[in-house]
């Protein structure tokens, strides 16, 4: 496909010169490369972090009774796990593969706007230090959940509600600059020949999302700022004391917070259609159809927000409106996984770690997608709404999911960024780990959920005791399984391995397998041509 | 697509991308009217009308169907009384016009001012009730130890759906002294 690699090599050689070194190359970079090495770091620290004070919930309900923290600290405990991995984890870590690999799949030098590439890193170390900060003010952090519904956040929360909406403004234009950055480079920076549909589809599904983010984050920061006018500045839009409207605040959240979960989605779609088929030895099934469903999901992700309140006593139409669109999701969700396991059929599989990843992935997240049309019905909704079977839908999708998919992305792509190829008998052995001891954590929680178990609660009724002790050891499990890929992931970078060649895997596709391992500090200086 | 300069300028790009932002934001507060509006349209969120409609003197009483319309109270937070209608339900014709009291008494030795938000359930109910006189639609002034008795006239239009045969009206009386001032109370009562 391409011979620039060697044309340009004199040119990397300059260039490798003039890479700063010591703290300056990373809080002054421009380079792609190093700034999606940040995001992804930056996110496996968050993802610790967060993983952690899941621990703190599940040590809580390990038994019954209050025994670890206060109900209070478990509330704060709820909200900062939620928003940490959603904002922390998964977000940044899906901008730390665009930056890294969007470059290399589509033949570009760098990203369009290295300097607020820059910028959009930066900021989230700050973001985060506020929110985490704010648990130490008088009354602890937020304790109103991730999805800080009014009034919780408002007439009843304390100060750190303040520090928790600047937060969040700043997550915001972080990600904001991110998906603006990503557009550009992908309309303006394609190498010759390059054309839409023949992207891969990473690109594509990032493309998709990046405009979903453009569309969705101002709406979320609208909304904070109104729970912040409400609490400080005297404004009634979701006090019905002064004519505003709780339920206009779950209607307005979740106008942005179903994109956003699809926001989380669809970048895992594009990694899972990369590597089933470098494993299966065949070219993706059904790419033009692939990238039409992503886009309808992407479409859709605006007119079923209110299937997250069914309970709020909506009008039958309304209802059934958004039940129905819910449904239609259902379609292209699954023309995707029915092309990945096309893709699979009759060929010539091998299992190395990405590929295990990528194959629970699509079991995985075909469990969370029927769960999700269990609780897009409105009638058995009413039984479900608020209970442990929507934490394990929703962790499902995101966990053995969205997770899942990252940490394919990283062992496929690990020999690309470190030069190495990663010890397999750990990878491997992360993955057997995680896997089990997800479905211990998770697969438990649909049936405490249906028995009528409320989430957000430090204490349960006893009966589901036995089941919350399981759940409890799956989640220490898993918790500590992601310390054998933090073994992994530093090994590789710390150039531990046997040295990786340009393309370590034999049916890979795709511009990035033309350069070196590990990639050059510059690529593509010379645009390649694609065919 | 054989060139490799950018195919459009990067900054009409981001400008475009920047407005979009910006309407976006705009778009999230412009939700805020264009949600009231539709819920005074559809009855979504429960609403009753602030403002007294007049019965229709040629109005129809639909005999033939008879609907329950129950009375819920509440104070709002920290609200200081005590707030309840005369009778908690009443079974009433379509197109037939009832009054019910409902007594609040002020527990505090000083004077208050009261608002009353009604809310309809479910909400389509709403868009059926017509409320001719209502303490609701003023502030209510509540001297010191005050026990006040506020009717409440209003009719079910006759178009009320088959399907509505009960419905729940609700009541929250919030304590608004701080927002108006309690010189408010001083006028005498008009009743």
């Amino acid at each position: 496909m391409s011979t620039v690699v060697a044309d340009s090599h004199d040119a990397h050689d300059e260039h490798h010169d003039h890479k700063p070194t010591g703290i300056k190359r990373w809080l002054f970079t421009t380079n792609h490369k190093d700034i999606g090495t940040l995001y992804l770091w930056f996110s496996f620290a968050m993802f610790l972090l967060g993983g952690s004070m899941a621990l703190v919930i599940r040590m809580e309900l390990f038994q019954p009774g209050m025994q670890v923290v206060d109900p209070h600290f478990f509330n704060q405990m709820t909200t900062m796990h939620g928003v940490i991995m959603v904002f922390g984890a998964v977000m940044p870590a899906f901008t730390g593969l665009a930056n890294w690999m969007i470059p290399l799949m589509i033949g570009a030098p760098d990203m369009a706007l290295p300097r607020m590439n820059n910028w959009s890193f930066w900021i989230l170390p700050f973001a985060f230090l506020i929110l985490l900060s704010s648990m130490f003010m008088p009354g602890g952090g937020p304790a109103f959940g991730w999805t800080f519904y009014a009034p919780l956040s408002t007439t009843y929360s304390t100060d750190s509600t303040a520090l928790f909406v600047f937060a969040m403004h700043i997550m915001g234009m972080s990600s904001i600059m991110g998906a603006i950055n990503v557009i550009v480079t992908i309309m303006n920076m394609r190498a010759p020949g390059m054309t839409y549909m023949k992207m891969p589809l990473f690109v594509w599904t990032w493309f998709i999302t990046a405009f979903l983010l453009i569309a969705v984050m101002p709406v979320l920061a609208g909304v904070v700022t109104m729970v912040l006018t409400d609490k400080y500045f005297g404004t009634s839009f979701f006090d019905a004391a002064g004519g505003g409207d709780p339920v206009l605040f779950q209607h307005l959240f979740w106008f942005f917070g179903h994109p956003e979960v699809y926001i989380m989605i669809l970048p895992s779609f594009g990694i899972i259609s990369a590597i089933i088929p470098a494993f299966a030895r065949k070219p993706l099934f059904g790419y033009a159809s692939m990238v039409y469903a992503t886009a309808s999901i992407a479409g859709l992700s605006f007119l079923v927000w209110a299937h997250h309140m069914f309970t709020t006593g909506m009008p039958t139409f309304a209802s059934l409106f958004f039940m129905y669109m819910t449904m239609l999701i259902a379609v292209p969700t699954g023309v995707k996984v029915f092309n990945w396991v096309t893709t699979m059929w009759k060929g010539a599989m091998t299992f190395e770690t990405p590929m295990l990843f990528a194959l629970a992935f699509v079991v995985l997240f075909t469990i969370g997608g029927l769960s999700g049309i269990m609780l897009a019905i409105t009638p058995v909704d009413y039984q479900y709404h608020d209970t442990y079977f929507v934490v394990a839908h929703f962790h499902y999708v995101l966990v053995s999911g969205a997770v899942f998919s990252i940490m394919a992305a990283a062992y496929y792509w690990l020999p690309k960024w470190s030069g190495v190829m990663y010890d397999e008998f750990l990878a491997k052995l992360h993955f057997w780990c995680s896997l089990v001891s997800v479905n211990i954590l998770f697969f438990p929680m649909h049936f405490v959920g249906l028995a009528g178990m409320p989430r957000r609660y430090p204490d349960y009724a006893l009966q589901f005791a036995d089941i919350n002790a399981i759940v409890s050891v799956g989640g220490f499990l898993f918790g500590f399984s992601q310390l054998i890929f933090l073994w992994v992931v530093i090994k590789a970078a710390r150039k531990q391995g046997v040295p990786a060649p340009a393309k370590p895997w034999e049916g890979a596709e795709g511009l990035e397998w033309e350069v070196p391992s590990p990639a050059p500090y510059h690529t593509f200086d010379t645009p390649p041509k694609v065919s | 697509m054989s060139k490799q300069q950018p195919k459009a300028d990067n900054s009409s790009i981001i400008t475009k991308l920047l407005a979009s932002v910006v309407i976006m934001f705009a778009f999230g507060f412009a939700l805020v009217p264009l949600y009231e509006k539709f819920c005074e349209m559809t009855g979504f969120n429960g609403r009753t009308s602030n403002t007294a409609a007049t019965a229709d003197g040629n109005m129809q009483v639909d005999e033939s169907r008879i609907i329950t319309v129950e009375f819920a109270t509440r104070t709002g937070r920290g609200a200081p009384w005590e707030f309840k209608p005369e009778v908690r339900s009443i079974r009433m014709h379509p197109g037939e016009i009832k009054v019910v009291n409902f007594i609040v008494e002020n527990r505090t030795g000083q004077n208050r001012v009261a608002q009353a938000l009604p809310s309809v359930s479910p909400g389509e109910a709403s868009l059926y009730l017509n409320k001719t006189e209502c303490f609701c639609f003023e502030q209510q002034p509540l001297a010191a130890g005050e026990t006040a008795i506020m009717p409440m006239q209003f009719y079910l239009d006759p178009d009320l759906p088959d399907s509505i045969r009960r419905f729940t009206l609700s009541y929250v009386m919030y304590d608004i002294t701080d927002q108006v001032g309690s010189g408010a109370v001083t006028a005498s009562r008009s009743e």
